[in-house]
């Protein structure tokens, strides 16, 4: 909502300076959104009366003007289709500056100019260039132009909350300013214009819970080719309207004025009465933007005789709309229940200024004032003669004022500090809330009455927020309230995420945080076997589906890093994938959370110290491994067949034989269609299994010695690692302290299918120190049990 | 010899030795079985004796001079061979420690953490939920039936099924009151998602609600809390204003501004030159809200706030474009390491 400060003053007249109103406003819960001035600055601009006009010698389309400026005359050359004798039009003055520029004696096509007359665009004061901006005869010659437009005022935009539709006028901008300030507003005069003629149309409510009251009238005679007077015309740009035509802009005024959409028909284009009534599917109804629209059995419609002719409450229809020929008027003022419109504007993407109004809640027994209001100016500017103001109505369809009871305690309670009894007297007076006080002291509640204008005041704390919000938040203290201290719950089996977070930002890795939906085409390519929801609505193609796992997101990202000359990534992330579940109704079963790390480029940063290496299998697999150390799990790692992965460098992790993520390298066939320019490995582990953790004990640590035995062994080269390992742990059981895996050769010296192993075996007992002999015995026995297991030779 | 000539010449080639091997021959030489200063201690017993006190006082002076002489000279032949492979075996102490790269959280983590941290430090629980919701959570249980004008307040993410993506936090809290009963002191962070990309606006985003529920809760509380925290927040005791605004779920609403940090109130580029900036939603929660979700309307009162945590930390951090956040540029990144 945008509007002239000086008109605002008109209404109500506080003793304050704009930057105060403006901050009275804004804490006032009617936030200034900014303030602009009414016009773009010019100086040196009179009002000039233009005397005489004989034709320019030398140009057929220009005159040669003679300009009175009070003391004197000047002769100006102008090219103005409506320069006339006896016309009043801004004249900038040589020396005078204008938004484009300072104005200086010239010749123009050889004849003298002392200046220049003016266009509304040419002082920055709209978007009207066709001719001079025809000033009101009763302007003196010779006056400024800034005082005798009153262009000392500022434009003040506010940024309203959808509850306070009342301030979607003057009137209710001034009522909130009165209430601030404690002072009284004035209204225009709305006194009924009587009838001239007795001309009316029949108006038939057929739909009165959209509709319940309905005023119509006709006016007869008007001339809609005769300008609107400076004044309003004024108003209405300092409110961001522009000016079209006598019938529109003065509807347009009253909205702005009152808060109260009209709507002008021309009468000889409907056909027989007015029908306030359901759409009937499939009807169609073109609207006065060129739009042409198939409206359906929700849609509030006006018809006549041969149909719709408007969407009730958003925009009339082009079939009967006025023009510059119409002579006769229908004139709708109306009101519209809020869910009526609301739906509808949103259902056709039409937001107008009267579904604004209407969908926030117009005042509903404003439609007599505004009605006479408009037709009085219309008949002041357009002249012709008026029928009654007929009224349908369906006083069982009508709102009820809605009757709330405060009571002090309640009051007390939810503010926090007691707010003196008088200051919420005052507050509801001021408010129009009818105010009505019984009991006293404790036991005090006020009762009030809604008002017609107000829609959001329907229960107790609704009148808490009013008294707060007039009284000033800002004066209501901070309390430091006494809450119970409960102790922080703390589960003992349950790892913290993040644990994980820090785990790998000491791994080298940085968080990424990437968006939660993705390109269809690459989590196609990533995720083919899982089904994600897709979205209804996105705002783009490549981020139309919810991810599915971790990975597009994070291919995403190194994408963008090795495009952006950063070779060398290392990210991770963690959040909540989705996957369509068997119960679609929750959406809890639609979530897991994981936690997942892409890795590309060298090893180590490029350093003096050791040479350049690039990252292979078990680097992120190492990293996988320490992940899995947070909850004490031992985890499996199998081959898999993910068809993201390449299948000879990944695997799937399992604890206790459930799945809990993957690891390996990309598919180089997905590296070469994304156009990776080095191998990227991932990892992907579900985080609720991944920190879920047993309590852990306590385990003595041996006071005896430890044997350590190197072991090399060549077996077959498709026996894996793990399989060797588990031999060894289930042979040597407790005797084993700890096995590492210190070689792994192939080549020469091995035979081609073969590879050599080179174990490391502690051996330590709890309770005594090791002999030789039995760590013979146990290491032999071992042998025996890898020939037998897997052909397993000693190097 | 004369004993006073050997000790001399003994004791320059000592000073002369450059080696532990040179000194061990001159040991020999001098002090061994065959050496002169033993042959001579043997030869004691060929003088009167009378002067064998005397003699023999003089020769074993002579071998204590040696000796320590000797002690002495390999002491700083060790000496100087240490500080030779000291010298040899030093580095350049300027060359980068050998090291993986540095790994960093995200500046949006980092001031969830530091907003987790005040809280939890007053007994808030934090609580997480789905970033996929029903609509009876996202809205109606908000005070948002169908059809609300209010619900255009948030341009909504469907997915084909009806479904949606949360558009605040606020479910989550719905989610508690059904399941707890107060006191409730909860805060609730987490990925949140509207329609709307600009400068200022991410269509995925993180906020942060809170929400106590309790018998005598009131405005003032609310106050309390919101201007503790920011204060908290910025470590600063900057001016925090409050302003009347509208939410459905909460009654009476407000929003919270703070001081801009960046012009301290004169008027900048990052506060619109307002000298304020907005720092977050918050209200009494709605007796509504409260009875949808089983909780005693008429007992209990609350509050509820919410903010945009990529905000705080754009504000915290100095990063002018939202978007940013999601590049995952890791330039970007790294300096938040």
């Amino acid at each position: 909502m945008k509007f002239s400060e000086g008109w605002l003053r008109e209404w109500v007249a506080p003793d304050i300076d704009t930057a105060t109103l403006c901050a009275q406003l804004t804490d006032a819960g009617l936030e200034v959104a900014g303030t602009s001035p009414a016009a773009p600055g010019f100086a040196g601009v009179v009002v000039g009366a233009v005397v005489d006009v004989r034709p320019h010698p030398d140009a057929e389309r220009l005159s040669v003007c003679i300009v009175s400026a009070g003391a004197g005359t000047s002769q100006v050359v102008c090219g103005a289709p409506n320069v006339r004798a006896g016309l009043k039009a801004p004249f900038a003055q040589i020396g005078a500056r204008l938004p484009g520029g300072a104005i200086a004696a010239a010749a123009v096509r050889g004849v003298e100019s002392a200046g220049m007359l003016c266009s509304a665009a040419e002082l920055g004061l709209g978007d009207a260039a066709e001719g001079l901006l025809e000033l009101p005869e009763g302007l003196a010659p010779g006056a400024d132009l800034y005082a005798a437009l009153a262009l000392d005022d500022r434009c003040i935009e506010l940024d309203l909350t959808p509850n306070r539709g009342d301030c979607l006028s003057l009137r209710g901008i001034a009522r909130e300013v009165a209430t601030l300030n404690d002072i009284r507003y004035t209204a225009p005069d709305c006194q009924s214009v009587p009838a001239a003629i007795a001309d009316h149309l029949p108006i038939d409510i057929d739909a009165p819970g959209g509709c319940p009251r309905y005023l119509g009238r006709v006016i007869r005679g008007v001339d809609l080719t005769r300008p609107t007077p400076l004044w309003m015309s004024e108003r209405l740009r300092r409110s961001g309207l522009r000016c079209i035509d006598a019938a529109v802009d003065v509807t347009n005024y009253v909205l702005l004025e009152l808060g109260q959409p009209l709507h002008a028909f021309d009468l000889g284009r409907l056909q027989r009465g007015i029908v306030v009534r359901m759409a009937r599917t499939g009807e169609r109804l073109k609207l006065l933007d060129g739009r042409e629209v198939a409206l359906d059995e929700d849609t509030l419609a006006i018809a006549d005789g041969a149909g719709a002719v408007a969407m009730a409450g958003v925009m009339g229809g082009e079939r009967s709309a006025v023009t510059a020929a119409t002579r006769d008027i229908f004139l709708e003022c109306a009101y519209f229940a809020p869910l009526a419109i609301g739906g509808m504007a949103r259902r056709y993407g039409l937001q107008t200024d009267a579904s604004q109004r209407y969908e926030r809640g117009v005042d509903y027994a404003l439609q007599e004032a505004a009605i006479e209001r408009a037709t009085r100016l219309l008949l002041d500017i357009a002249g012709g003669a008026a029928g009654p103001a007929v009224v349908a109505e369906s006083a069982e369809h009508m709102p009820r004022p809605a009757q709330v009871t405060l009571r002090r305690r309640r009051l007390d309670a939810l503010v926090g500090e007691a707010i003196p009894e008088a200051e919420v007297d005052r507050i509801f007076e001021r408010l129009e809330l009818s105010p009505s006080k019984v009991g006293a002291g404790a036991e005090l509640a006020w009762q009030v009455t809604a008002p017609s204008h107000r829609f959001d005041i329907a229960i107790e704390e609704d009148l808490v927020e009013e008294v707060c919000r007039v009284y000033g938040y800002n004066r209501i203290g901070a309390r430091t309230s006494a809450l119970p201290m409960p102790l922080k719950a703390v589960p003992r089996t349950q790892a913290p995420v993040a644990a994980l977070a820090d785990a790998l930002v000491g791994l080298g890795y940085r968080e990424a945080i990437t968006y939660t939906f993705v390109d269809p085409t690459l989590a196609d390519l990533l995720d083919p076997e899982k089904t994600a929801p897709r979205l209804a609505n996105p705002m783009s193609q490549d981020r139309s589906v919810l991810r599915a796992s971790l990975l597009p997101g994070l291919v995403d990202a190194l994408q963008g890093n090795l495009a952006r000359q950063q070779p060398r990534v290392r990210l991770f992330e963690l959040g909540q994938c989705f996957a369509i579940g068997a119960e679609v109704d929750d959406p809890r079963s639609l979530v897991s959370q994981w936690v997942g790390g892409i890795a590309c480029g060298a090893r180590a940063p490029e350093s003096w110290a050791a040479p350049k290496e690039e990252l292979d299998f078990f680097d992120v697999k190492g990293d996988v491994e320490r992940l899995l150390e947070i909850g004490g799990h031992a985890a499996a790692f199998e081959p898999t067949n993910d068809p993201a992965l390449h299948p000879g460098q990944s695997a799937q992790v399992l604890i206790g034989g459930t799945a809990l993520g993957r690891v390996g390298r990309l598919h180089p066939e997905i590296e070469r269609r994304l156009e990776l320019s080095a191998p990227a490995f991932v990892f992907e582990l579900a985080m609720e299994a991944l920190l879920r953790t047993a309590p852990r004990r306590h385990q003595p640590v041996s006071r005896f010695p430890s044997v350590r035995r190197d072991l090399s062994l060549v077996v077959d080269a498709a026996v894996s690692a793990a399989a060797v390992e588990a031999t060894v742990r289930d042979v040597l059981g407790d005797a084993l302290a700890e096995c590492v895996l210190f070689d792994v050769y192939r080549g020469e010296g091995i035979d081609c299918g073969e590879k050599s192993l080179g174990l490391g075996l502690t051996l330590q007992s709890a309770s005594r120190t090791l002999e030789d002999d039995e760590v013979n015995r146990s290491i032999d026995a071992l042998l025996a049990c890898l020939r037998k297991d897997f052909g397993a030779r000693r190097r | 010899m004369d004993i006073d000539e050997l000790q001399a010449e003994a004791l320059a080639a000592v000073a002369d030795a450059a080696t532990e091997r040179v000194l061990e021959t001159l040991r020999v030489h001098y002090l061994g079985r065959r050496g002169p200063i033993t042959q001579e201690l043997k030869g004691l017993g060929r003088l009167p004796p009378a002067e064998r006190p005397t003699v023999g006082a003089r020769i074993n002076a002579a071998k204590s001079v040696l000796v320590a002489a000797i002690d002495a000279r390999a002491a700083a032949i060790a000496q100087g061979q240490l500080a030779e492979s000291l010298a040899a075996e030093a580095v350049d102490v300027t060359l980068p420690g050998r090291r993986q790269s540095g790994g960093s959280l995200h500046p949006v983590t980092q001031t969830l953490r530091r907003i987790e941290s005040i809280f939890v430090g007053a007994g808030y629980e934090v609580v997480t939920g789905p970033e996929v919701e029903d609509d009876y959570h996202n809205f109606e249980a908000l005070n948002l039936p169908p059809h609300h004008p209010a619900r255009a307040m948030w341009d909504t993410f469907y997915l084909e099924g009806g479904l949606l993506l949360r558009t605040h936090t606020s479910p989550v809290q719905a989610r508690v009151m059904e399941r707890s009963a107060p006191p409730i002191r909860i805060i609730c962070p987490g990925r949140v998602y509207r329609r709307d990309s600009d400068l200022t606006h991410t269509p995925m985003f993180h906020q942060v609600e809170g929400l106590v529920v309790d018998e005598g809760i009131g405005f003032a509380d609310l106050k309390g809390v919101v201007i503790g925290f920011v204060h908290r927040f910025y470590d600063r005791e900057v001016p925090v204003r409050f302003r009347p605004s509208y939410f459905p779920f909460t009654e009476p609403s407000a929003e919270v501004d703070a001081q801009c940090v960046h012009c301290e109130g004169d008027g900048c580029r990052v506060c619109g030159d307002t000298g304020w900036l907005e720092v977050m939603g918050c209200g009494m929660v709605h007796p509504n809200v409260l009875s949808m979700s089983g909780i005693d309307a008429g007992r209990y009162t609350g509050f509820a706030f919410g903010f945009g945590a990529d905000r705080l930390a754009s504000l915290y951090y100095e990063v002018g474009d939202l978007r940013l956040f999601f590049d995952n540029d890791v330039r970007f990144l790294a300096q938040f390491g």
